[in-house]
Order: structure tokens, then C-alpha cells, then sequence
């Protein structure tokens, strides 16, 4: 049974029972299949710290999990609005999961704007923790609420949970010799402990990560670890809380497995890739929302030979890598939608040079500075248009947060075989999302072959940049200091073959569809369609981080006897051989995406399909139950479907 | 012909190289008389002296008239985009030290649509040495005012004169923190052979002016300072360690205000003339010798090396952290990092 299917809710449960050989409590133990948890608070409340160290829990217990981080851009946003508001969202099971999940199971509202503005997303019987010290007339005032929810009976379908977090904490802290305020920032880890209690999470890992976090303040380490101890106690012995529950560990696939974001795994697909090719990294980029922690990521890694250029702007970022590209290094840039815009001069420029060259967009609300933290995917057309003249760029994107890892290795096994700039589209989803991830042995790797030039390419002994690769159309890439090869290049259109400033019509008609020819003809793998008995008639297909919602989406429908095929595009230039037959084998196709229907009009000009957009532009991963509704309407329209 | 500090990484030549090696196949297409012509023989006669391997050479460009450079140096080379290629040679010297890097630039490229990318070069330090061919004009795009320009300009896209002040692009460097400063004017051969070695000893980046005639659309520009009856009046020869003085005249230091002036040099002075040191820790003289010939006139144009200071270079720099991560943690292991410290295992 796949859980994405029912809505399992935290009480009354199916699956609810007394675990065997868990621990022997005070309190009874209910055993859940998943759990969603969302905690929400001011900016300022160090809610994503939670969530982290919450999922960290969760992942060396076992689970599978998918998370969500949603944050305003402002860094400490007006104190106690719903502009402020900060949340961490959290899905953890015992079997495989897709998705953060639409609607949590428990609220943790350290205020009432946090409790306002996620209300609305908690189904019916959910609980609700909230700090009641925060419950304040100023406060309720603040965002509007003229009676206190606490007390005015509008929770009554929920189970509410009032805790006075900021009393209980500084009771915990009275001891500690802190500063009032300073002992008050600690509630967000009494609210951790409560929540690790409620749900059988391991504690030794955030006491440790507390220690290291603050090992220049003990005196703040301490009482951190001192209020998180508290809220664990506080849940074992309070009345509040009658029972605690238990998620146990997940069947995973056999291996060794550690959490990771996305962005995260493109800085180690970005190392591995340097070490599989033997080309030195070379980051040159430019801090930008929300692609910075891989500049921050890759700077640790020096060690590996990676190089990180901190430049003064997006241009220079882009112009520095093709710079070191030009010189035997992987050359890659980092940033987001409004940085694509200011390097388009440079990408072409690289497609003319025809070197390799990685441009990685996690892409944010748009259009203009849009909205920097939140998740959209609408730079495709832009990756694959926004140029001047014809510039053909391949592009790749990564489905999953752990896919950005083999995404940025296939990026770069375009990028260094056909010496071509390539684009890879992550989103601010799939970069702050998390997941497990199977750790894969370092010899499963792809090794990247440079395949430098060492000699002259002609009968005549001369050296020809643009003497191609009859089967690749790649170009030979020579480095600076191989004797004999020196050669010029440039953003001038050259002949074909020598290199040389050609103003030939004849010529650039050829250099322009050899550009292109070169870009079409990369190899890439053909997508993979889920249709389990081969008898649907609708077939969704999607790209990027729509992944989980869409194959959540169609679990639901299955589970409930519709037959509907699922195919994913990573490669969405050029796309897979197959993609036009897989098209027309469907009676009806369903795209549904985070922007007003790119890969739509792609896939209806270049494959005359009647393709159908869904589209939804929030800063918000679809839901799988809003997905699925559409896919239902979908279905039920065919011609001679039953009702 | 001794060793250049900046070029210890870069692999000898074996055997003494002559000019014409420098010069590639391809046919040079400025326009005649154009001061780009004598820029570029005198740099293929300068490069054998840096004793280098030639294909360890590479000369970077933006666009304009004298982006089109490296097409006819026999050398590696890159003729990029407009204004961008102190950037891209940035990312080429941070990761070949085995290199020397040329930029070749033009006013309107390097100090209007490149000159973030500029100061931020100089600033930086990278063992770059760039060429800034300052013909006060935009001459690929047929005759536009540049921000060299003196103010009042009439152009076609000024018919009733340029509004902006110009810049100073010797200033201006100053002011972006630069490490190495000159200036030459493209007919002054032994000038320009000199700043060039003495740029090419500088660790770091290396800022060369170069007054450049365009015979189409500014002709005579710097005709003040090669005119034999002008010259001696108009053109200061900049020596480190050597009084600044020309014809009868010399450069001092009013006292009250600590503004420079050029006056008379009379027996009674003569001791007070300000003697040039390039190697001053603080850039104020230098910046102040720049101002001598005022924005829109060239009359007491000093030319020369204003200022040759040694700062950590950003290239070597890189390469230290690089050497001192391994040492700290190690040569990076893959399956190591991969990993990180917390794993689980399923069965």
C-alpha cells in the first residue's frame, strides 16, 4: 500500500498499535506509516534550524523523507506578520515517499501569524502546538485577529495543543546565568525536544550538532541542549500529551544512505565530476538566491582542486569559468533566472567559442528579482531561447533532490565531450528540499574523457580549431601551452575548419546548422514510461521538480483503478530520441508545470501533439491531490470512458 | 635579458625568438595609419624579450578596434565579448600560472561597458597585464564620443557636444587600487618598449595607457605631444628615482597645499623638484602627477610608470589556499565526501 494514496491522519490511524520491543514508557506508543510536520514561526524563530536538525533526526532513524523549507527573502522580516512568517515542512515514513506532502499532520505555531497563515493548509483533526506566551492582544491585534483562537472555540476541529514555549524554556534556563532574550532564542529547541519525544526521534545527533554549532559559546551550546532536554522531558511528563507515536524505519533499496539537498548534491556532483574527468573545478559566480550554497559549498572543498571565484557580478562570474575553461579547467556558474539574463551574452559566446562550459540556474519566481525563495520553473524557454541568434545550449534537469547529483555529472559529460556550454535547471525546491540519498561507489561513476588536442589535425600539419569530430561534431579543445596549436578564437562567425573570420554567407549557413546539428545529435538516454499494463490512454509528462507531486498524483489514481502513464524528461535539449513516438502513443497528454505551460508549446511545435498544459505559478510545489484531481478530469473526458 | 619576476612559472623558450615568430597568417585590417599598427609591431618586437615559450602566451580581447589584436600575435588568444575580457583572463590566470595573459582593450571597452570588470581586475591583482588603447573615441561603431572624450565633443551622436566628464583612465586605476600604472603614446616606440617591461616585471595586474591615434575619427588627438615644436613642452618622461622635470620646467610640490605644479626650474629650485618614486606605498603623488594635464588638455601629459607597488597576487594567492587545504585536510577522497558523516544502512 502506498500512503500517498490515503490520507493517513496522526490520530486514528488504521495502522495505529503498540509497538513491539520499542522502549518501555510511562505512555502508550501508536505506530503511524508517515506523518507530515510543519513548523512555522518568525523569521527570526530559527525554524529552518529545527526543520534541519528535525530531518537529520529522521534520517538516521531510517525513514524516507522529503522536505520543504518556505521562507520569506527578507533576512528577519517584520517581527510577528504573515509576511514574516518562516516554516519548515517535513514528510517522514516507513516506505517510500515522493513528496513533502500536501497537508501536515501537526502545526507547530510558535506565534499567531504562524498559526494564521497555515491554517488553512491542515486538514481536520490535525494537531496543533502552539506557543500560548506569543498569544498575545498586540500580538492577535497584529494580524488580525479580534478574538484569541485559542479561546474562542474556531480550533474545535482540531486537536490544540496550548504550551506556554517561552515560560518553560526560561523555567528550564533559570539557572543558566543568560540573558533573558538570549535564553528565549533557545524555545525553538524546546519545541525540538517535544516534537523528537512525540515522535521517537534520536537525540544524540542534535546534541552534538548543538555543541559544534556553538563551540565558541558553550555557555548558548549548553542551554540549547538544555531547553531541547526540557521540551523531551516536558512531553513525557505533561498530561497534554497522552500518547506518543512511532514511524518505524523505511524499506529502502539495500545500500548506505544519507540525507542531502539539492543543492547540495550538485556540489558534490560538480566535485565529482572534476575528479572523473581530471579536469580542475573552476566556479566563478556570483551570490544570488537561492543558488549561493554552492559557491559556499564548493569553496570548502579546495582540497579537491576546486577553485571558487567570488566575482563582481553575474557576467564576470560566467566570463571568468569560459576564461578557465579556455585553459583546461571545467568551467562552471552558479545562479538563479535574473543571473541567466545578464550572462546570455556570454553562454553564446561560448557556443561559439564551442567550449565546455556549465551554466547551473536553480530557478525562483519570476519575472525580474520575482520571488527570490520561492520554487518556479520558468527559465526553460529562456535557457532555450534566450540568446541572440541562433545559440543552441543542451539542457538538463534533475527530477529529485538526489538526482541533482547525477544530473551535474551528465551536464558535464555534454558539456566536455560535445565542448558545448550546457544548462542545468534545478528550482529552489528541489535545492532547499531534501531526501534520502543511496551513496553510490565512486567506480560506479561515469569517467569523463577531456580528450585534449596534442598534435596538428591536418594532412598539411596544421592545426584547424574547428576541424570537427566527424561523429560528435565536436571541436578540438587545445590548451594554452601545447606547443604548435597555438590558434585564435572568437565571437566573429569563422570558417569552417581554420577558425578564421569568415563574413561567407555560404559559410555561416553552414557554421549555424553544424551548431545545431552538433546540439541534436547528443546522445542521450530515451524516457522511460510508467505504464504499468500498458493499457492507459493519458499520459502525464513533466520535467524538473514536478516530479514527486506528479508521480504521487498518479499513485493516488492507480491505488484507485485508473490506468494512466507517467514519463519524466531530464534531458529537455535535445530530447530523447523517443519522446515524439512515446507522444503519439497516448490518446491525451497532460503537462502540467510551475510556469504557463513551457515545455507545453515545446512539445506541440516540435511534435504537432495536442499537449495540454496544467500550470500553477505560486512559489509552490504542485500538491499530488490537486494533481490528481486533474488527471481524473483528464481521464474522464476521453471518448467512451464510463462516467 | 633577465628573468621577469611575473613570468617565474612560465616555461622557457629554448631557443631566442625573433619578431616574426609573434606575427600569425592572418592579413591585419585596421584602417591605414591607424595607431594600432605600430602598437602591435612594437609588442611583437617586445614579446622574444620575455624569453618565454610563445604558446605559453595569450592575448585576450573585448571588442572594438583593438580587440582585434590577438588574431595577428602568433600566440594563443581570445577575442571575447564586449568589455569582458579582464573576466574572462581573470579566470584564465586564477588557473594557468604557467601563462602569460594579455588583455587588449580599447577606451569605450574597457572603461564604459567593461568597467566594472576593470577596476575590479586591478583591484584584485591577478598577474594580468592589460593594454588599454585610449583613442578618445569609438571607432568600430564610425566616430561616437567615449568616455575619454574631452567634454564638448562634437560627434554623430553629439552634434551640439559631448555633455560627460571623461575619465581619467590613469586616475581612475589609481583610485581602483591598482598595483601597476603607466602610460605611453603609440609612436613613442623605446617609451612603450619600457612600460611594457616594466609591466610585464610587475607581479600582478599591470595597467598600460596607451594614447592611440585614430586617423578617421580623431585624428591628431595626441598630435600635441609627438609634434617636435610641441612635444618638449607637453610630454613629462616619468623615472623612478629621477627629478620630474622637462625642457626648462619641473614638477613641485606646493607646500601649503601639497597640490603639484609645474614650474620654471631655476638654480635657486632646482633641489626642490619632485623626484618621481613609483614605489611609494600611497598612491596620492601618483594620483596627483595623473591630474597634471587636466581632462580635456594634454599639455604636461606625464608618461611613464606612475606607480609600481608589490601586493599579494590573487593567482598566487588561489593556489596557496588550494596547497594549504591539501596540507590542513588531505587530498580530497571522493568516497569520503560522498558519504559525510551521517549514513544508515539498509539491508
Amino acid at each position: 500500500m502506498t500512503s500517498e494514496v490515503d490520507q493517513a491522519e496522526v490520530s486514528g490511524s488504521p495502522g495505529e498499535r503498540p509497538v513491539p520491543g520499542a522502549p518501555r514508557r510511562a505512555k502508550p506508543i501508536r505506530r503511524l506509516d508517515r506523518v507530515i510536520i510543519r513548523f512555522a514561526g518568525d523569521s527570526g524563530d530559527g525554524m529552518q534550524l529545527t526543520g534541519d536538525r528535525f530531518t537529520s533526526e529522521t534520517a538516521s532513524f531510517g525513514n524516507d523523507l522529503s522536505t520543504l523549507p518556505n521562507f520569506p527573502a527578507e533576512i528577519r522580516a517584520p517581527q510577528g506578520t504573515l509576511p514574516g512568517v518562516s516554516s519548515f515542512q517535513l514528510h517522514f515514513a516507513d516506505h517510500d515517499i515522493l513528496t513533502p506532502g500536501d497537508a501536515p499532520n501537526v502545526l507547530v505555531a510558535m506565534n499567531p501569524a504562524a498559526l494564521k497563515a497555515n491554517l488553512a493548509d491542515l486538514p481536520r483533526g490535525a494537531e496543533i502546538i502552539v506557543n500560548t506566551d506569543e498569544f498575545t492582544k498586540r500580538a492577535l491585534a497584529k494580524v488580525g485577529y479580534a478574538a484569541d483562537p485559542l479561546e474562542d472555540g474556531s480550533l474545535s476541529a482540531f486537536h490544540l495543543h496550548k504550551v506556554p514555549l517561552t515560560t518553560l524554556t526560561l523555567e528550564a534556563l533559570k539557572e543558566s546565568g543568560l540573558l533573558r532574550k538570549d535564553a528565549e532564542r533557545a524555545k525553538n529547541m524546546f519545541a525540538l525536544g517535544l516534537l523528537s519525544w512525540l515522535y521517537h526521534r534520536p537525540t544524540k545527533g542534535t546534541e552534538s550538532f548543538l555543541r559544534t554549532k556553538f563551540a565558541k559559546k558553550p555557555d548558548i551550546a549548553e542551554a540549547n541542549i538544555l531547553a531541547f532536554r526540557a521540551g523531551w522531558n516536558f512531553g513525557e511528563t505533561t498530561e497534554d500529551f497522552a500518547v506518543s507515536y512511532e514511524v518505524p524505519p523505511a524499506k529502502l533499496a539495500p545500500g548506505r544512505y544519507r540525507n542531502i539537498s539539492g543543492n547540495l548534491a550538485l556540489s558534490y556532483g560538480l566535485i565529482a565530476a572534476g575528479q572523473r574527468s581530471g579536469l580542475p573545478v573552476f566556479l566563478g559566480s556570483y551570490p544570488i538566491t537561492p543558488a549561493s550554497d554552492i559557491l559556499h559549498e564548493l569553496s570548502k572543498h579546495k582540497n579537491f582542486g576546486v577553485r571558487t571565484f567570488q566575482a563582481e557580478d553575474e557576467i564576470a562570474g560566467i566570463g571568468a569559468a569560459l576564461g578557465a575553461a579556455f585553459g583546461g579547467s571545467l568551467g562552471v556558474t552558479t545562479t538563479s533566472g535574473p543571473g541567466v539574463a545578464l550572462k546570455s551574452e556570454t553562454i553564446g559566446l561560448a557556443v561559439s567559442l564551442e567550449l565546455p562550459l556549465l551554466v547551473i540556474d536553480i530557478q525562483r519566481g519570476g519575472p525580474s528579482t520575482g520571488l527570490p525563495t520561492k520554487t518556479e520553473q520558468a527559465d526553460l524557454l529562456q535557457a532555450m531561447f534566450g540568446r541572440n541568434g541562433e545559440a543552441p545550449v543542451p539542457i538538463v534537469a534533475p527530477a529529485t533532490p538526489a538526482e541533482c547529483f547525477t544530473a551535474a555529472l551528465e551536464a558535464a559529460r555534454i558539456a566536455v565531450t560535445y565542448r558545448t556550454p550546457v544548462f542545468l535547471l534545478s528550482d529552489g525546491y528541489l535545492a532547499n528540499g531534501s531526501e534520502p540519498w543511496r551513496i553510490p561507489e565512486v567506480d560506479e561513476l561515469p569517467v569523463i574523457e577531456p580528450d585534449f588536442a596534442t598534435g596538428p589535425n591536418t594532412e598539411e600539419g596544421a592545426f584547424w580549431p574547428y576541424k570537427r569530430d566527424p561523429h560528435t561534431l565536436a571541436r578540438p579543445w587545445a590548451l594554452p601551452g601545447t606547443p604548435g596549436l597555438e590558434h585564435r578564437i572568437g565571437g566573429i562567425e569563422k570558417q569552417d575548419g581554420t577558425g578564421n573570420i569568415s563574413y561567407d554567407p555560404a559559410n555561416h549557413d553552414l557554421m549555424v546548422r553544424t551548431r545545431q546539428a552538433k546540439v541534436d545529435g547528443i546522445e542521450v538516454p530515451p524516457i522511460e514510461v510508467d505504464d504499468p499494463d500498458g493499457a492507459a490512454r493519458v499520459l502525464v509528462i513533466g520535467w524538473g521538480s514536478t516530479y514527486g507531486p506528479i508521480a504521487a498524483a498518479v499513485r493516488r489514481l492507480r491505488a484507485d483503478g485508473a490506468q494512466i502513464a507517467q514519463a519524466h524528461l531530464r534531458h529537455l535539449n535535445p530530447f530523447p530520441a523517443n519522446l515524439g513516438q512515446v507522444l503519439g502513443s497516448y490518446e491525451k497528454v497532460i503537462v502540467p508545470e510551475m510556469n504557463l505551460g513551457q515545455l507545453a508549446l515545446l512539445l506541440r511545435a516540435k511534435y504537432l501533439v495536442d499537449a495540454q498544459s496544467y500550470n500553477q505559478v505560486r512559489g509552490l510545489p504542485f500538491k499530488a491531490a490537486q494533481l490528481a484531481d486533474v488527471l481524473w478530469a483528464a481521464i474522464g473526458t476521453l471518448d467512451g470512458s464510463e462516467d | 635579458m633577465g628573468e621577469f619576476r611575473s613570468l617565474q612559472l612560465v616555461p622557457k623558450a629554448e631557443a631566442l625568438q625573433t619578431a616574426k615568430e609573434f606575427k600569425s597568417d592572418q592579413e591585419v585590417r585596421w584602417c591605414p595609419g591607424c595607431g594600432d599598427y605600430v602598437i602591435l609591431g612594437t609588442v611583437q618586437a617586445f614579446m622574444p624579450e620575455l624569453g618565454i615559450k610563445r604558446e605559453n602566451t595569450v592575448f585576450v580581447s573585448g571588442i572594438g578596434c583593438s580587440s582585434r589584436f590577438p588574431y595577428y600575435m602568433n600566440t594563443y588568444g581570445m577575442h571575447s565579448i564586449h568589455g569582458r575580457a579582464p573576466a574572462i583572463a581573470t579566470g584564465l590566470a586564477a588557473t594557468r600560472r604557467d601563462l602569460s595573459v594579455w588583455v587588449v582593450t580599447g577606451d569605450g571597452d574597457a572603461l564604459s561597458i567593461g568597467g566594472n570588470h576593470l577596476i575590479h581586475a586591478l583591484r584584485r591583482n591577478v598577474n594580468l597585464k592589460i593594454l588599454l588603447f585610449n583613442n578618445r573615441i569609438y571607432g568600430l561603431t564610425k566616430g561616437q564620443y567615449s568616455p575619454t572624450s574631452e567634454q564638448g565633443k562634437i560627434t554623430k551622436s553629439t552634434p551640439m557636444g559631448s555633455l560627460d566628464a571623461p575619465f581619467n583612465p590613469v586616475s581612475l586605476a589609481l583610485g581602483a587600487e591598482a598595483t601597476f600604472v603607466a602610460r605611453a603614446v603609440d609612436s613613442d616606440r623605446p617609451g612603450l618598449m619600457s612600460v611594457l617591461r616594466a609591466a610585464a616585471q610587475h607581479e600582478g595586474t599591470a595597467l598600460v595607457e596607451i594614447y592611440q591615434n585614430c586617423p578617421i575619427f580623431n585624428d591628431g588627438a595626441f598630435q600635441v605631444l609627438k609634434d617636435p615644436g610641441t612635444a618638449d613642452q607637453a610630454v613629462i618622461r616619468l623615472e623612478h628615482g629621477e627629478p620630474i622635470a622637462f625642457a626648462d620646467r619641473g614638477v613641485f610640490r606646493d607646500p601649503a597645499t601639497g597640490e603639484l605644479e609645474v614650474r620654471e626650474v631655476t638654480e635657486a629650485n632646482r633641489a626642490q623638484v619632485l623626484v618621481h618614486d613609483a614605489h611609494a606605498a600611497s598612491p596620492v603623488t601618483a594620483f596627483a602627477l595623473s591630474r597634471l594635464a587636466g581632462n580635456d588638455a594634454l599639455h604636461h601629459t606625464p608618461v611613464g610608470v606612475f606607480r609600481d607597488v608589490e601586493r599579494p597576487v590573487y593567482d598566487t594567492q588561489l593556489a596557496e589556499q588550494l596547497e594549504q587545504a591539501v596540507a590542513q585536510k588531505g587530498a580530497g577522497d571522493l568516497a569520503g565526501l560522498l558519504a559525510g558523516p551521517d549514513t544508515w544502512t539498509v539491508a
